[in-house]
């Protein structure tokens, strides 16, 4: 940290007797909603239609954001929908620069998905957004291995063009195949950039496959399109059942270690959502719970120390983070699972395996 | 008093009682399903309003202080806007996000984990001592400590003491002292009296009570009066005079919610088979409303409508006018009492009580008629029929430290 920042860390310190139990930043931000390191914020800059259902949003990070994520990471971003915070990953698809002032995430409205056509559609440039910090090991090393492959479908294509003007951006384009599905030219997002990166780097090959001409891509036509995928380090990232093929066939050919994947989601698990193993993450405990069972009795069962008060839903007492999986209310039967939503224990069992922060 | 003995609840059949709960249920989901972005919005503003109030009232008061002879408008003006600015922030923002009314949004700012208010009390002691205590036990004598708050008998039930003489002292000290009787409310000065307390337990909630009382005091009667150079006289009495303000109308609301007429007490043999339906009529019985326009009751953290936070206490407190309406007319529907009046009626009937109940009950006569018909027998319940409960209620602090 420089001394500005440390000088400026000790000046809010001071402002914090002045506006205890606030934060100075908590008076800040009605200045400017920026300023506060309170929650990571950013602002929607700019909102840049990609395809028909595809649109760039850029997005300028408040204070505490670093600009140093890794090419292929994604992070999590909060809008505000009907009053209330709903939560997403996306991965970053721009280039990681230490002096940047915005990140851009490409999104596609998902015909039942309400928050991604909210995005594409609904996100006016001015409106405040919640930030999580970039995450993911879907990240292109550094240096780059001299032989890659991507294979990406539909907005899968957005971690790799991180990666691909990184690579860009430092000179660096090694021997690169891509290759990109989509329904149709019109849906490929990028693909004017991507071609153009084509022409401008030797090393990079695209191949471009429009599924609803051509179907899907069979895994073995590609020992003609790129006859020695075997020897190089593979990226996938596109739906679930084409990841699967994909694992499976490299699997096949004894190369997984050479294959990264990357899942925009996890497809239920099909236990009908009742009931899975409960992981409190600061004790480390474990407890495998039915669909009857609160989280909160679970918990006491496993002998954690979990925070209750009335036990019927009222005080709000139990109220934990839920890190990931999925809880039911057991009042109403909603599904609650959205990274770091709240929950009260006392009222809502799992539903599939799920983590809590206690 | 159980509550199948209130002479007001006696005409109502068991299914009745449950039909009755299940027309409150269906308000809670109504009001549940509607929350959107009008009230995000709502709450968002009463945050900016309040913040906005609490940084003009403190520059106001600097500039006053620095002017060469003191200014005395600025110093109303900035005393007037700290003032308000602290009412807003304990009792419309801080109480109510702290019951998690604003949760629903999932905003990490505006969260009843999170929230600390500008009071001494911590945050996490008061989830305990109030939500908790105070609205599962709502008025069983005993159970919920805001009966008087250990300092005043409130009910003709509580044993009368020679000390009780002293109510009409210690009811002033209280309302002017308020926010430090609430920084040690949850301590249970009675409990350690008796050596119940769990010593560690002490030392961990006496740590958290200076260390934010000192945040406090320092912030008031420190910082602020020293940045005003030669005119922190000014500043100080200002600060003083906002938390005062703060403390003697935080008080005066408080007493009108249990205190008034119609509000019944309950005993202990009530908890026993308690019913959510029953635990439901509990909160209407006990709790009393009084009458104001919007403004009042925004600067009373809606708890104008006090029995409606007891029915829903974490439904958005924007939305208690409306459904008062609806709660009223259940109300009229079983005709059941619905305890309301102007403020100071209200409040001069908590007051009243106060100053009467310092005598022996001989001495006095009742001011509401005494509970009269005979127990019916409303047969016990299943196990599964009643909300489970602890009645242990320490344990929630004692799972955290000090920080």
């Amino acid at each position: 940290m420089s001394d500005t920042a440390l000088g400026w860390d000790r000046v809010r310190g001071l402002g914090s007797k002045l506006t205890t139990p606030l934060h100075p930043d908590d008076y800040l931000s009605l200045l400017n909603p920026l300023w506060s390191t309170r929650e990571l914020r950013g602002r929607v800059e700019q909102v840049v239609p990609e395809t028909d259902d595809a649109a760039t949003l850029v997005i300028r990070p408040g204070w505490g954001w670093r600009y140093d994520h890794r090419p292929g990471q994604y992070v999590g971003i909060g809008v505000q929908v009907a009053g209330r915070f709903q939560w997403r990953s996306y991965s970053v698809s721009s280039p990681p620069r230490r002096r940047g002032r915005t990140i851009s995430i490409t999104v596609r409205a998902m015909p039942e998905g309400l928050l991604s056509a909210h995005l594409v559609r609904g996100l006016a440039p001015g409106t405040i957004v919640r930030l999580a910090l970039p995450e993911g090991e879907f990240v292109l090393p550094d240096p780059p291995p001299a032989r890659l492959l991507f294979l990406v479908a539909g907005s899968g294509v957005t971690p790799v063009m991180a990666m691909l003007r990184t690579l860009d951006r430092r000179g660096t384009m090694p021997d690169v195949v891509l290759h990109y599905s989509s329904p149709t030219p019109e849906r490929m997002i990028f693909r004017d950039e991507l071609a153009a990166l084509a022409r401008k780097h030797a090393g990079l090959t695209l191949h471009e496959q429009h599924t609803d001409r051509d179907g899907m891509l069979d895994l073995a036509d590609l020992d003609r399109l790129c006859p020695d995928w075997r020897e190089r380090d593979t990226w996938a990232c596109g739906p679930g059942p084409m990841l699967d093929a994909v694992a499976a066939h490299y699997d096949a050919a004894g190369v997984e270690d050479r294959l990264r994947l990357e899942r925009f989601s996890l497809a239920l698990d099909g236990q009908g959502g009742e009931g899975g193993t409960i992981t409190f993450r600061n004790s480390g405990k474990q407890v495998v719970a039915d669909g009857a069972t609160t989280v909160l009795e679970a918990g006491e069962q496993a002998g954690v120390g979990m925070p209750y008060g009335c036990r019927m839903g009222i005080c709000h007492t139990c109220t934990l983070t839920l890190v990931s999986g999925t809880v039911r209310d057991l009042r109403n039967g909603t599904e609650l699972g959205q990274p770091n939503e709240q929950v009260q224990t006392c009222v809502t069992a799992a539903a599939g395996d799920c983590t809590l922060d206690v | 008093m159980a509550i199948s003995d209130v002479k007001e609840y006696t005409h109502l059949s068991e299914e009745d009682v449950e039909q009755l709960g299940r027309e409150l249920d269906a308000i809670r989901a109504d009001v549940e399903e509607s929350r959107g972005a009008a009230d995000a919005a709502y709450i968002n503003r009463m945050i900016t309003v309040q913040r906005s109030l609490a940084a003009a009232g403190r520059v106001t008061l600097l500039v006053g202080a620095h002017a060469r002879r003191g200014s005395r408008p600025a110093w109303v003006a900035g005393t007037a806007m700290l003032g308000l600015a602290k009412i807003l922030e304990n009792m419309e923002i801080g109480h109510n996000v702290m019951h998690g009314q604003w949760d629903w949004m999932n905003d990490p700012e505006i969260h009843s984990s999170n929230w600390e208010w500008d009071t001494a009390q911590p945050a996490e002691q008061w989830k305990h001592s109030h939500n908790y205590v105070h609205h599962q036990f709502t008025n069983v004598l005993g159970h919920d400590n805001d009966i008087g708050y250990g300092v005043l008998r409130m009910a003709r039930e509580q044993r009368w003491h020679p000390l009780n003489l002293g109510q009409p002292v210690y009811n002033a000290l209280l309302a002017g002292l308020f926010q430090w009787g609430v920084a040690l409310h949850d301590l249970d000065l009675d409990a350690i009296r008796k050596g119940r307390k769990d010593p560690q337990e002490m030392k961990r909630q006496l740590r958290q009570i200076v260390r934010k009382g000192r945040n406090q005091i320092l912030k008031d009667y420190v910082v602020y009066p020293a940045l005003s150079g030669r005119g922190w006289k000014g500043t100080l009495k200002a600060n003083a005079t906002a938390n005062l303000s703060r403390n003697l109308w935080s008080y005066m609301i408080i007493f009108c919610g249990h205190f008034p007429d119609g509000a019944m007490h309950f005993t202990e043999e009530e908890l026993e088979d308690e019913t959510r339906a029953e635990w439901y009529l509990r909160q209407m019985l006990g709790s009393a409303n009084f009458e104001g326009g919007p403004v009042l009751h925004i600067a009373s953290g809606n708890l104008g409508y006090q029995i409606e936070h007891h029915l829903f206490p974490d439904l958005p407190s924007n939305r208690y006018a409306e459904i008062s309406v609806r709660v009223r007319a259940l109300c009229e529907k079983y005709d059941l009492p619905y305890t309301t009046g102007p403020l100071a009626r209200q409040y001069g009937q908590a007051l009243r009580t106060i100053l009467k109940l310092s005598l022996p009950n001989s001495m006095t006569a009742p001011d509401t008629p005494e509970p009269p018909s005979p127990p019916v027998e409303r047969g016990r319940r299943a196990d599964a029929e009643r909300p489970t409960r602890r009645t242990e209620t320490g344990a929630w602090s004692r799972s955290r430290t000090a920080s």
